[in-house]
């Protein structure tokens, strides 16, 4: 550790009780990761503050002594966003777990940033609400977490994301000045600092207290479960669906690998010859749910479905998101490792993409199952791999890589919901010009213009973006993909 | 990228090499707003046109000079709609200005604000740099969100030469329902009908009326109308089209206009001059002359007033926080660092 850091640590040790800065190695090591465990590196000390005030101070003394910090939450994303920083400070923001306010009236809550996401739900369900975004780790992420990512779900094509559903937030800037974003009025003066802290994947500041809005439950969901012979269908009956003017509360589709690992995990009752199966959630009131059961059958069966099935009750209901549910850790029992990938693109090009993404599959001789958010274009393929056959997580990366590449050329993004993180910014380079990437970093430099707040993450350097082009060539092999990148 | 677009880049550096100040002009209806305009004018109407519409994708890209009306229209074609409801407050009003200004009509509390369905713009900064940011897909996390940072900005960041938003389907039907009550009734009436999975699309109350439309489904619309009671408006539709465009009698005359965006309040706040309600209690449309009434009411009940027609303009926006502004300052110098496009509109001096 540098003088610098050793002093550092010494002023910390100061501010924070027993038990909240932990400098071992044995200590630090359960956050080397995030949930791409891909990516790991021990940071030089772990601060769990509990007060306000002592995050305010740990950001004053970081711009003080010049030392970076990643802030995390449940540590659950998948981009490697809240990877440590080895000569930074990691914090842990596990501690801020306590819902202050909820007001039934005004149908908000404001809650600390490490308040699980599912735990609000929880908590105001008595009132007959709910916090509408469900991201699939919804039972452990946190609250601030869903804001440094812009979380999704599978509920956003009618409900929003994260940016859509938090209407105020408290931040710690570093240096430790505080603002407050958004209010609980519909809009407020000056631009929209709350939409630029959301998704900034913890690079402008820390969020320390988080105001969501509420919906009301809804009366009635059902779903709808129908099997088609091509994923061309499929993608069609999707169309014909929003066509008809119908939104549904949450359209999934699954590739037929998905289907048979899902299938096989939780007998959700999916049929595993299909070429894809659609789920279709619908929700509204009672009479509302019923009219658009009978219409959506209708579309889907014209498009070609083979079956389409009603879930009869609650209990089929939840039988048949559970496949879906359980789609990733359905993949990570049949093959050692898997790699999540979160492209977004048009509706209308799915087809093709999964046939794109097949054919590099059959390239890299590494299996893929598809899992899509098909409401709002999120496709999430799944890469099996085995990371102990040495190369092969590079191989997966490099797949990874050409996947998202094909995702930007059919006029989609990089990443719908988990993040730039680590993982992508190679992609970044892709979907941006440098002139674009130089907007950003003057845009950080606003926030924090020394560069402090989760270093490396988010946006490439020009400098990295001129070596990765070099090497990089669109829609082809990598000119050496064995060399490992990060 | 269109011969327009690199003139437009041209211009804009050479102005920022001269120190020549720039106003942004779309279709000029919303002159009015925001501090008063100067500078060399640049019009932005002659770059029209919808670069493409895929109903099924729910994803609408245009050019910023397109004319809203012309955007609507061809939406409707397909049975959508822009969900925010944006004021045109003029025939020429273009989708640009729609967006610079971040304006949404009466169903905002309940479908959302301009800024909830911006999906990607691309823009030319006050550097002369094209730049693209969001896209054309729902979901897209790649990179800061700098669309939604350009939606009510007034053009001070970047003109803004395309936008892509997403849409949504017309509903079936559409009623509104009239109710004789007090004001404190009205706002105990909106809470409730919030809270509660009605498909409302709009609440309004002035001069012991209070005003529900509902839109959706013709099942949904019917079964809560039933519940709710009250009269049926057969007026209805114009109603909300005056009320949006500020065609009622309340917004006539010369007195000033102001906006308070505030937290819905449990009763009826004392207004010094005479005021509508809408959005469910979140906005309070005021005529009079005493701003410093409404700033302190605005700050007890967390939100914020704007000068909206007439009264001093340089005052037109409340100011925040003296680090929110000066983030808001620095943003401004990031995007454009000579501080010519449309400088005065939204901060004084900047």
């Amino acid at each position: 550790m540098s003088q610098q850091l050793n002093d550092f640590s010494d002023e910390l040790t100061r501010l924070l009780p027993a038990g909240a800065l932990l400098l071992s190695a044995e200590a630090r090591r359960p956050y080397e990761c995030d949930g791409l465990t891909g990516y790991r590196e021990l940071p030089a000390m772990v601060a769990l503050p509990q007060t306000f005030e002592q995050v305010r101070e740990i950001l004053r003394l970081c711009q003080q002594y010049q030392v970076p910090l990643v802030a995390r939450g449940a540590g659950t994303g998948l981009s490697g966003g809240a990877t440590p920083h080895s000569e930074g400070v990691l914090l842990s923001m596990a501690r801020f777990s306590r819902i202050i306010e909820i007001n039934p009236r005004a149908r908000t809550a404001r809650v600390q940033p490490g308040v699980r996401n599912l735990a609000i739900s929880e908590a105001v369900a008595e009132h007959g609400l709910y916090y509408a975004p469900d991201p699939s780790s919804q039972i452990a992420c946190t609250i601030g977490g869903n804001v440094a990512e812009n979380a999704g779900g599978v509920h956003c094509l009618k409900y929003g994301l994260t940016v859509h559903n938090v209407i105020a937030a408290q931040v710690v800037l570093m240096g430790g000045d505080v603002i407050n974003v958004g209010g609980t009025a519909l809009d407020t003066p000056g631009y929209d600092l709350l939409a630029t802290m959301i998704g900034s994947e913890g690079m402008l500041g820390v969020v320390t207290e988080v105001t969501v809005r509420l919906l009301p439950l809804p009366d009635a969901a059902k779903v709808l479960l129908a099997a088609f012979d091509t994923v061309e269908s499929a993608a069609a009956a999707v169309a014909q669906v929003i066509a008809a003017g119908i939104i549904p509360a949450g359209l999934e589709m699954m590739d037929n690998p998905a289907i048979v690992a899902a299938e096989d995990f939780v007998q959700a009752g999916y049929p595993k010859d299909a070429a894809a199966i659609l789920l279709c959630e619908l929700d509204g009131t009672i009479a509302e749910v019923e009219a658009d059961i009978q219409k959506v059958s209708g579309l889907l069966c014209e498009s070609g479905a083979r079956t389409v099935e009603v879930a009869r009750d609650e209990a089929e209901r939840v039988r048949f998101w559970s496949g879906r549910k359980n789609a990733f850790p359905a993949i990570g029992r049949i093959s050692p490792d898997y790699y999540c990938i979160d492209g977004t693109i048009p509706r209308k090009a799915v087809a093709k993409v999964l046939a794109g993404i097949e054919q590099l599959s059959a390239q890299s001789g590494l299996r893929v199952a598809n899992v899509f958010h098909a409401g709002d274009g999120n496709l999430h393929p799944l890469i099996l791999y085995d990371a102990s056959k040495p190369g092969e997580f590079a191989r997966t990366e490099a797949l990874g890589g050409q996947i998202l590449d094909l995702c930007v050329q059919a006029g989609g993004t990089i990443t719908g919901e988990h993040g730039v993180g680590l993982e992508k910014i190679n992609q970044m380079c892709v979907q941006f010009t440098d002139q674009e990437l130089d907007q950003f970093h003057a845009l950080k430099a606003v926030f924090d213009p020394d560069g402090l707040l989760n270093p490396g993450k988010a946006v490439p350097t020009l400098a990295r973006c001129a070596e990765f082009n070099a090497m990089h060539v669109h829609g082809g092999e990598l000119a050496h993909p064995q060399i490992p990148r990060l | 990228m269109d011969s327009f677009v690199e003139s437009l880049q041209a211009r804009i550096i050479t102005a920022g090499e001269s120190g020549t100040c720039l106003n942004i002009v779309g279709g000029n209806s919303k002159h009015f707003y925001g501090g008063v305009p100067h500078g060399e004018p640049l019009a932005m109407d002659v770059h029209q046109g919808i670069v493409s519409y895929e109903p099924t994708e729910l994803v609408v890209t245009a050019r910023t000079g397109t004319p809203l009306v012309e955007l609507e229209q061809v939406l409707a074609e397909s049975r959508q709609m822009l969900p925010f409801e944006p004021p045109a407050f003029g025939a020429g009003a273009t989708i640009g200005g729609t967006i610079a200004c971040g304006f949404s009509g009466p169903a905002r509390p309940y479908r959302g604000a301009v800024r909830d369905f911006i999906l990607g713009v691309s823009c030319v900064s006050g550097r002369g740099e094209y730049l693209r940011f969001g896209g054309q897909v729902i979901k897209n996390v790649a990179g800061y969100d700098v669309s939604r940072l350009m939606v009510g900005a007034m053009g001070t960041l970047g003109v803004m030469t395309e936008v892509s938003l997403k849409v949504l389907p017309l509903p079936v039907i559409e009623r509104t329902l009239v109710f004789d009550c007090s004001g404190n009734d009205a706002l105990v009436k909106m809470n409730d009908l919030g809270g509660r999975p009605l498909p409302v699309s709009g609440t309004a109350w002035h001069g012991g009326r209070l005003r529900v439309r509902l839109s959706g489904s013709e099942m949904a619309v019917e079964s809560a109308a039933l519940s709710l009671g009250g009269d049926l408006d057969i007026a209805g539709a114009s109603f909300w089209q005056a009320l949006k465009e500020h065609r009622l009698d309340f917004f006539g005359g010369s007195d000033p206009l102001w906006r308070l965006s505030i937290t819905p309040p449990a009763q009826l706040p004392d207004l010094p001059g005479e005021f509508l309600v809408e959005w469910g209690g979140a906005l309070f449309w005021v005529r009079g002359d005493d701003p410093q009434a409404l700033v302190a009411l605005a700050r007890a009940q967390g939100g914020s007033l704007t000068r909206f027609r007439g009264s001093e303009r340089s005052a037109s926006f409340q100011s925040s926080g003296d680090t929110e502004a000066a983030l808001n300052r620095g943003l401004k110098k990031a995007f454009d660092p000579t501080g010519i496009l449309n400088r005065d509109r939204m901060f004084a001096g900047s």
